[in-house]
């Protein structure tokens, strides 16, 4: 230990304000990065169920078409 | 020889190779990472000009290094994407970028903080500082690019021929402390001769190394993932990706 106690510690030598700020802003800018990608990640989870109902939902209504049959499937 | 590359071309191999590698990364990340920052802050010696507030260089240090790696993988990707075509490589541009960025970022706040009391001031435009701002906006200009056409391809393309070129400034950010001698201080580790410093600083600062190398691989593998999902989000093999977790 390079410190005689816990005030010391913190104190830095006079430098605390420095040191402190400095990993405080690097946690906060690296931490921002991690947590950013997490949330992009959980931004896809939803993108991607969107896209999935939509397309279940146009494969149900081409299936409905195709059961009834009217021809409609060719007026459109 | 080269073989065993050829499925990782396809996205989806990639992805679960990630998948599997990453929680190792982040694991030893973390081990790394906590052991140094406490070793650098706690155990360490003071020095003997600056006191307490060199620790600041378990920090800046690694950003530094790290800013600069990041941006010449980002490079060889660049070059391997306009070479090979491999998408893969394309979509790691936009993984490394930020990443790489945010390391810049650290590496210019922890530089204008032990700045201050060491010389005085939070900026000067020193050759050294200077040329890792321009690191910065390259970084920036890159991710503008990469999102700045309506064909991803082109973007990709746009992006890595800017990283390729960008690569002019590594050498000289490396090389400025000795080109133009003003405020930064030389190297303290990387040269060829022995390291200038105390071996009790030394093993501290090369397990933050070590940890900071971590870090940027596991962040850089978080972000492939992603962009490997998001281009790859209407095939059916991504969709079942996202729903499992």
């Amino acid at each position: 230990m390079a410190f005689d106690s816990f005030t010391d510690f913190v104190s830095m030598g006079g430098y605390g304000l420095y040191v402190w700020l400095s990993f405080f802003l690097s946690f906060v800018v690296l931490a921002g990065v991690a947590l950013e990608t997490l949330l992009a990640k959980r931004q896809l989870v939803k993108k991607s169920k969107q896209l999935q109902q939509r397309q279940q939902r146009l494969a149900r209504r081409k299936a409905s078409r195709a059961a009834v049959g009217d021809g409609n499937e060719s007026k459109t | 020889m080269w073989r065993w590359l050829h499925p990782y071309a396809k996205p989806e191999a990639t992805y679960n190779l990630l998948q599997k590698l990453l929680p190792w990364f982040v694991a030893l990340t973390l081990v790394t990472l906590v052991t140094g920052v406490v070793w650098g802050l706690a155990f360490a010696p003071g020095d003997y000009q600056q006191g307490d507030s060199y620790r600041i260089i378990f920090l800046h240090v690694p950003a530094a290094i790290f800013s600069m790696g990041a941006y010449m993988g980002m490079a060889i990707m660049g070059a391997v994407a306009l070479i090979w075509q491999i998408k893969t490589a394309e979509w790691s541009i936009p993984a490394i970028a930020p990443v790489g960025a945010a390391l810049t970022i650290v590496a210019l706040l922890t530089g204008a903080i032990w700045g201050k009391p060491m010389w005085g001031t939070w900026w000067v435009w020193d050759a050294r500082l200077t040329s890792e701002l321009i690191l910065l906006f390259l970084y920036v200009g890159v991710m503008a690019l990469y999102f700045a056409f309506d064909d991803a391809r082109t973007g990709a393309k746009a992006a890595a021929i800017l990283s390729l070129v960008g690569v002019i400034n590594l050498p000289i950010i490396h090389f400025s402390v000795e080109w133009w001698n003003t405020l930064h201080q030389g190297a303290t580790i990387t040269k060829f001769e022995r390291p200038s410093i105390a071996t009790s600083m030394l093993i501290p600062l090369l397990i933050c190394l070590t940890g900071f190398a971590f870090l940027t691989v596991s962040l850089v593998m978080m972000r492939l993932k992603n962009e490997i999902l998001r281009q790859e989000l209407h095939r059916p093999w991504a969709q079942q990706k996202l729903e499992q977790d």
